[in-house]
């Protein structure tokens, strides 16, 4: 057999790939941005949460002012999240199922929250609902609602920066599935609620996880549109990213990252969720829909 | 069920449009929807199915006007062309759906249930694999399953969108003959779209022919295939080659030299000739015959046929020689046609 056409000979490995240097090379160079940018942040979150001592670590979340801010992440998040599930769900069905005007300017639209600085999202809830100047302000206040610097003003800008993740996640795979799945079931005596059930939520199920979680993590670790809608209120209207921060410009620094290493770890568990999540719905993916 | 399709149009921006199409689909016959792709086919499909609704005209149901009513009530049977099955159920989850979604009143009992897709199962001949998922199957077996959910709602009318279209050669034949028993068994009405004549004309009772959006010809194998009623239906069906002729009241001519051949068609001042390469053969050249040099000889499956480009123009006449002897590239030859068909322009 000549030497050329050997397979899996050595002679043809020069044609497929780089040199052994400049593989290392490379290799070495994307670990050590990783190590860098990445992995050494981490480690020096949670030393530094560590630095007094567990004991102390676990004290910080006694603390009043800690457990209201961690309370109202968590019921920030469990509103915003559900919301954006909702309309995600609602937006890529839309989007992948149906032909109507303005279709691609809805698309665009979905993005927004992501090409926008998160302190004018803020800003412009601040402008809409503010108490003295914003346009409906003056009405809400004569009837007894606060919006900014208030519960309400937080989930706003928190739903808007998180709008989103459930959408982006599902359209395309919405796309790709296409309707004969729903066709089918309507054929066989199904109604529209029973086919979402039974066919459609099931079809994108990892995918509408996925996008939950991402969506989640950005609910909870939202900085900058909530730092602005918020008033930082110790006990009352700041969330954990906010609370990491007052904490922060005290100069307690134990506390920041101790506060800092929850969220942290929230974002690791999503971390590992999502691979969890991609080794088994990258599969079904892979797997060619007509076999 | 008998189903008639009355008047029917459709419009869309795009291909699959259908113009004013009628058709009479008789009880308990396997009738095929053939046309090339855009033809409106599986629109028509649909359209009986109540996935689409026609822009004008009627379907009914036997008696009952079905035009206006959901898809969901029609009580068809329809199997997509890439099964649809669905994938997070198991076979026989997906073989129950149908009954599963009845309301209350209706819902046969578990056991019901049970048993009736068992029986189904069996029917498709793939008694043992209930508890699999559509994943583990083969694509034939994926075919039969999504066949068993059809048939478990005991439709009015079996409808099929390119059932084979999606299968090697070899799993395709079987299944065909596997399908044409099936439907002798079961006797439910059938409509199948293809775009394979083949498939068309060895499994349907009728075969209804459609192009951009119009009914061509509805006939059985025999009729489409032997007396055409268009030029198109001529060379959709089965293999053709044709040369523009004038008529001049006795014979025919090409590129205004008579020649003998034996037509039907009418066709007061000429049009196309249309023959298959089996009614054309190759003899020596001689006045009053058509004549053409060879362009290629080559193998088809069961013999071979030459190519022949005709007079000065690029007219190419298509013959089946044999496969021991026959002309040779380059060489003069002359035609006799046996029978062809004239239609207009």
């Amino acid at each position: 057999m000549p030497e050329h056409i050997r397979p899996g000979g050595q002679a043809s490995a020069p044609v497929t790939t780089e040199s052994a240097a400049a593989r290392t090379a490379l290799i070495a160079l994307a670990l050590a941005f990783l190590a860098l940018f990445l992995i050494l942040p981490v480690i020096v979150v949670f030393s530094e949460a560590l630095r007094k001592g567990v004991a102390f670590y676990l004290a910080t979340f006694t603390d009043p002012d800690a457990q209201a801010a961690i309370r109202l992440t968590l019921i920030v998040a469990a509103i915003a999240v559900p919301l954006n599930m909702i309309f995600g769900i609602a937006a890529s069905w839309a989007i992948a199922k149906f032909e109507f005007p303005g279709k691609s300017l809805l698309i665009t639209l979905i993005d927004l929250p992501f090409s926008i600085s998160p302190v004018v999202s803020g800003l412009i809830y601040v402008l809409l609902f503010g108490g003295a100047q914003g346009y409906f302000g003056p009405w809400l206040k004569a009837h007894g609602v606060e919006v900014i610097f208030a519960l309400p003003g937080i989930v706003l800008a928190t739903i808007f920066v998180t709008f989103p993740f459930v959408a982006r996640e599902l359209i395309p795979l919405m796309q790709e599935q296409g309707n004969t799945d729903e066709e089918a079931a309507l054929t066989l005596g199904a109604g529209g609620l029973r086919v979402f059930l039974t066919v459609t939520l099931p079809n994108i199920r990892w995918g509408l996880l996925y996008g939950v979680l991402l969506c989640n993590a950005r609910a909870m670790g939202e900085f900058g549109a909530v730092s602005v809608v918020s008033g930082h209120i110790r006990g009352l209207t700041n969330t954990m990213p906010l609370q990491v921060e007052i904490l922060y410009n005290e100069y307690n620094f134990a506390a920041a990252f101790a506060m800092a290493s929850l969220l942290t770890l929230l974002a690791l568990v999503t971390l590992l969720a999502k691979t969890l999540l991609e080794m088994h719905y990258g599969e079904a993916l892979a797997r060619p829909p007509r076999m | 069920m008998q189903i008639r399709v009355i008047d029917i149009a459709k419009d869309f921006g795009r291909t699959g449009a259908l113009r004013g199409v009628s058709l009479d689909i008789r009880d308990g016959e396997l009738i095929a929807l053939l046309g090339p792709s855009g033809s409106g086919k599986t629109t028509l499909l649909r359209v009986i199915a109540g996935l689409e609704a026609p822009s004008a005209g009627k379907v009914y149901f036997g008696d009952e006007d079905a035009t206006g009513v959901p898809v969901q009530k029609r009580r068809i049977g329809f199997v997509f062309q890439n099964y649809a099955l669905f994938k997070h159920m198991s076979v026989a989850d997906n073989i129950a759906y149908g009954l599963d979604v009845l309301p209350r009143s209706e819902q046969p009992s578990k056991a019901d249930i049970r048993k009736r897709v068992q029986g189904l199962l069996d029917l498709v001949q793939l008694s043992d694999i209930g508890g699999r998922y559509p994943r583990e199957l083969s694509g034939g077996q994926q075919q039969r399953v999504a066949l068993a959910r059809a048939l478990a709602v005991e439709p009015r009318v079996l409808l099929l969108d390119e059932p084979f279209g999606a299968l090697d050669a070899k799993v395709r034949k079987d299944l065909r003959r596997w399908l044409r028993e099936l439907h002798e068994r079961t006797g439910h009405t059938t409509v199948f779209v293809t775009h394979d004549q083949e498939e068309a004309l060895e499994l349907a009772d009728r075969v209804a022919i459609l192009n951009a959006g119009q009914l061509e010809q509805v006939g059985t194998a025999d009729e489409v295939y032997d007396s055409p009623a268009s030029a198109f239906v001529m060379s959709f069906v089965g293999d053709t080659s044709s040369i523009p002729v004038e008529f001049d009241g006795t014979r025919l001519t090409h590129e205004g030299k008579p020649f003998a051949a034996a037509f039907a068609g009418s066709c007061p001042s000429g049009g196309r000739l249309y023959v298959r390469p089996k009614d054309i053969e190759i003899c020596e050249v001689a006045p009053g015959r058509l004549e053409g040099r060879v362009v290629n000889v080559h193998r088809t499956a069961a013999g071979r046929r030459a190519r022949i480009a005709i007079g000065t123009g690029p007219v190419v006449l298509e013959a089946e020689v044999g496969v021991d002897k026959g002309p040779s590239v380059g060489e003069l030859v002359g035609l006799e046609v046996r029978i062809g068909r004239v239609f207009a322009d």
